[in-house]
């Protein structure tokens, strides 16, 4: 008996801050993901010359709950045709996917709930792709034509563009040696340069293949909702399709995460072995202060003392924050706890620029279409990517020969680079010319790739 | 359910991108199109039948309800049909301002379509920028008859209303404003990769078929036709302008979209060549408060913003006219799309069903 309650401490004992985090994560990502909608539509709406939402709180700031209150209280509607079990199962497989893959992710060297993974990036990005099956078996149990047809071209999207991913993650890879997330960054620390500026070509791969890969715009196909009304989506409603949204954004925040771990850093600071730049430490701070200043200037602008109270109440957060980025700095007693609470910052910013970026390309561009989607893929980025692994390699190989580190491995990866660039012209030029013998007005038969 | 056969889709009458209640039947292979039926009469409200029981005036009122986009063309080829019934027209100064109210009237239509089709293809910015500038547009509609979209804003014989007293002063400044803006929405699409891939090529019309399916306005002019009818049998002020006929060359969708992008830029120089010059005097012919045309038929046409709407009227000597026919653009125009939208994908038909610029309203009357 004693021998069960003390494994059951142990257990606890081993896994109670794991368990914590993910509790605490499943519990606020839904929040943090209304948030990344409600900034996404204040963007669109600053691209677009107009104001977004402005009702629900000041600027709208308490959209997200009112849209997600407003989403659990709808009627759940299931239609009669559909496999009611696979409908059901489809976009909890979804989430859960999404869900299980922050896990292996580390926000800082503090905060990682499945910690030392030695597989790290390859659970993240495998549990990731698992999610398409909530999106295919979604598509297929609604049955309806345009779900199915959404579902079909999910999947054929995301074989494709998973290739070409992993492709460029192994160019980065190359550099580390290992798949533990935490190695990564500290590999990256170690040689004091980011791996984007070893190898750019991986990167811009890896951009376009997640961006594909997360059905965003302008590969937003599976859901392109001019076309197939909603794709995958078109028959789910309420808090079912509220799932599915969770399970598209937090797999937005999952390859923002590992891009921003592989290439850009991770959570190290900008220069973080450059000691004259230290003063960028205050960078955080300045940047928190600065949005309290800018909440207490609209404080007046405010219509309603229930706003105004609330404006000062999101300055004064704001503030706080400042003042918990400040203080590691500047205490020296607190100098523990410096990496975690900026490290957690710089990874926080990474991802939010990196989702930024999604956002941008979709207010400014056109969708492709689905025949020029799979060409772009399987013409243009799966033999970039290969040629880039070969490419980086052989740099690597010229770099331990001359045994060149950090900023000297420049030397060997910008030819590198170089030369990938160079093959990506003459895949396009080919691509043209192809084209053009080709008859007008025949796409190619995507089916057949 | 997964079967080799074909696969028929439904699209529309509620789909986001057919614009309005149009229903098309599509038999797919896998994701391309091989064939298509368009099931019209969604919206129809027998505007031909009303005619017959209406006065003259009292129909004018309905045509604004056909392209409800682009009411005032709609109304300016109902109004000088009547008045080529009547033998009268109208004096030059309701002429004159009939032109710029029209000019106006196509650009603002072009801009809907603009914003429509780009998001139709995915670009969800245009559609904005659109509407920005068609709310100027609208704006001086409201300050010139109180209404925004189905505006009456003629009378027969010519104009209820005098221009208001900043009339030119709106179209000139809204002209001005106006050159760089399509400058802005050229930036996001004329030489964007995708949207070339998207529209190059995409349901090509050529002349010889344009022709035989009798389509008119942009999407003839985009197969190479030089066919307007502003030049042709010049109507309202038209022959006191130069302006330019813009064609295209292979009458696909980037042609219409170029095509239509430079009518914008002519309708714009059209309407500030025509507000220097206003000429001053009555803006009502001598028409009795009665009408009663002389027994007869006749047929006007006129260039309205998606092509030639004509108004056929047989007059019984009556008040009230014996049989209204109306060729609607948008109807003649969409009969071609089963032509262009054979062996492309389903992604091509929202962009065709956005190149033709339908509006449901004309199609099924």
């Amino acid at each position: 008996m004693s021998a069960a309650i003390q494994a059951t401490i142990e257990f606890v004992k081993l896994y109670w801050a794991p368990l914590l985090c993910g509790v605490v994560i499943v519990a606020i990502l839904p929040l943090i993901v209304g948030y990344i909608v409600l900034v996404e539509r204040k963007l669109m709406a600053d691209m677009q010359a107009r104001l977004g939402p402005m009702r629900v709180g000041p600027h709208g700031l308490l959209q997200p709950i009112a849209d997600a209150l407003k989403l659990l209280i709808k009627e759940d509607i299931i239609p009669d045709n559909a496999d009611k079990l696979v409908f059901w199962l489809a976009p909890v497989l979804s989430v859960g996917a999404a869900l299980l893959s922050l896990a292996g992710l580390a926000i800082g060297p503090a905060f990682q709930i499945a910690q030392d993974i030695n597989i790290g990036i390859l659970f993240v990005v495998g549990i990731s792709a698992l999610g398409i099956f909530g999106i295919v078996l979604g598509g297929w149990a609604s049955n309806s034509h345009y779900s199915l047809m959404g579902a079909l071209r999910s999947s054929a999207q995301l074989v494709s563009y998973e290739t070409a991913a992993g492709m460029a993650l192994v160019s980065a890879l190359l550099f580390t040696g290992t798949l533990n997330i935490k190695s990564i960054v500290e590999a990256q620390s170690k040689e004091g340069i980011w791996y984007v500026m070893l190898a750019p070509v991986a990167f811009f791969t890896y951009l376009v293949a997640s961006i594909a890969e997360t059905n965003r715009a302008p590969f937003d196909l599976p859901e392109a909702e001019s076309e197939l009304v909603a794709g995958y989506m078109t028959e789910f409603s309420g808090f079912r399709w509220s799932l599915y949204f969770l399970a598209e954004y937090t797999n937005m925040i999952v390859v923002a995460s590992v891009a921003t771990t592989l290439f850009l850093g991770g959570w190290l600071r900008p220069f973080s072995h450059v000691p004259w730049l230290n003063f960028l430490d205050f960078v955080p701070t300045l940047l928190m202060v600065a949005v309290g200043a800018y909440c207490i200037v609209r404080v007046p602008k405010q219509p309603v003392r229930v706003q105004q109270m609330f404006m000062m109440a999101v300055a004064g957060l704001c503030f706080v924050v400042g003042l918990v980025l400040a203080v590691p700095v500047l205490v020296p007693i607190a100098k523990p706890f410096y990496a975690g609470i900026h490290g957690g910052f710089w990874f926080i910013f990474k991802v939010s620029l990196y989702i930024y970026f999604f956002m941008w390309l979709r207010f400014t561009i056109p969708r492709y279409r689905f025949d020029q989607l799979m060409r772009l893929g399987w013409h243009f980025l799966i033999p970039l990517s290969i040629i880039n692994v070969l490419l980086v390699g052989v740099a690597l190989i010229a770099g331990s020969y001359f045994n060149l580190h950090g900023w000297g491995l420049l030397l060997v990866t910008t030819p590198a680079a170089v030369i990938a660039l160079v093959a990506a012209l003459l895949i396009l030029a080919a691509e043209k010319e192809h084209d053009e013998r080709q008859q007008p007005n025949t796409a190619s038969d995507f089916y057949a790739g | 359910m997964l079967g080799a056969d074909e696969l028929v889709i439904n699209m529309g009458p509620q789909h986001p991108s057919t614009h309005g209640v149009l229903r098309v039947k599509l038999k797919l292979d896998g994701e391309r199109v091989i064939g298509s039926e368009c099931i019209i009469g969604y919206l129809h409200r027998g505007v031909e039948k009303i005619a017959e029981n209406r006065t003259y005036q009292q129909f004018a009122p309905y045509v604004d309800r056909m392209d409800y986009v682009a009411a005032v063309s709609s109304g300016l080829g109902y109004c000088e049909a009547v008045e080529k019934l009547l033998v009268v027209e109208a004096p030059p100064r309701a002429r004159v301002i009939r032109t710029i109210l029209t000019e106006l009237q196509r650009i603002a239509s072009h801009l809907l379509w603009l914003g429509t089709h780009a998001l139709d293809i995915g670009a969800l910015t245009p559609l904005f920028y659109c509407f920005r500038e068609r709310e100027e547009i609208l704006k001086i509609f409201e300050k010139y008859c109180g209404a925004r979209l189905t505006t009456h804003a003629f009378r027969i014989g010519g104009l209820q209303y005098e221009a208001y007293d900043t009339f030119e002063k709106d179209v000139e400044r809204f002209c001005k404003d106006f050159e760089s803006r399509i400058v802005e929405y050229e930036t996001l699409l004329t030489q964007n990769r995708i949207w070339i891939g998207r529209t190059k090529g995409v349901g090509i019309l050529t002349a010889a078929d344009a022709i035989a399916f009798g389509v008119t306005g942009p999407v003839l002019r985009a197969s190479g036709v030089k066919w307007d009818i502003r030049k042709a049998a010049p109507y309202a002020a038209y022959d006191q302008y130069k302006f330019e006929i813009p064609v295209g060359t292979t009458g696909d969708t980037y042609d219409r979209y170029l095509v239509r992008m430079e009518e914008m830029r002519q309708s714009r120089l059209i309407c500030l060549q025509a507000i220097e010059n206003i000429p001053a005097g009555p803006i009502m012919a001598k028409v009795g408060k009665v009408l009663k045309p002389p027994p007869g038929e006749v047929y006007h046409a006129i260039e309205a913003p998606k092509g030639e709407i004509g108004y056929y009227i047989v007059s019984d000597g009556t008040v009230m006219p014996y049989r209204v026919h109306i060729r609607p653009p948008s109807f003649i125009n969409l009969q071609a799309f089963d032509r262009m939208v054979r062996g492309h994908l389903v992604a091509d038909v929202v962009a065709i069903i956005g190149t033709i610029d339908i509006v449901l309203g004309e199609v099924d009357r």
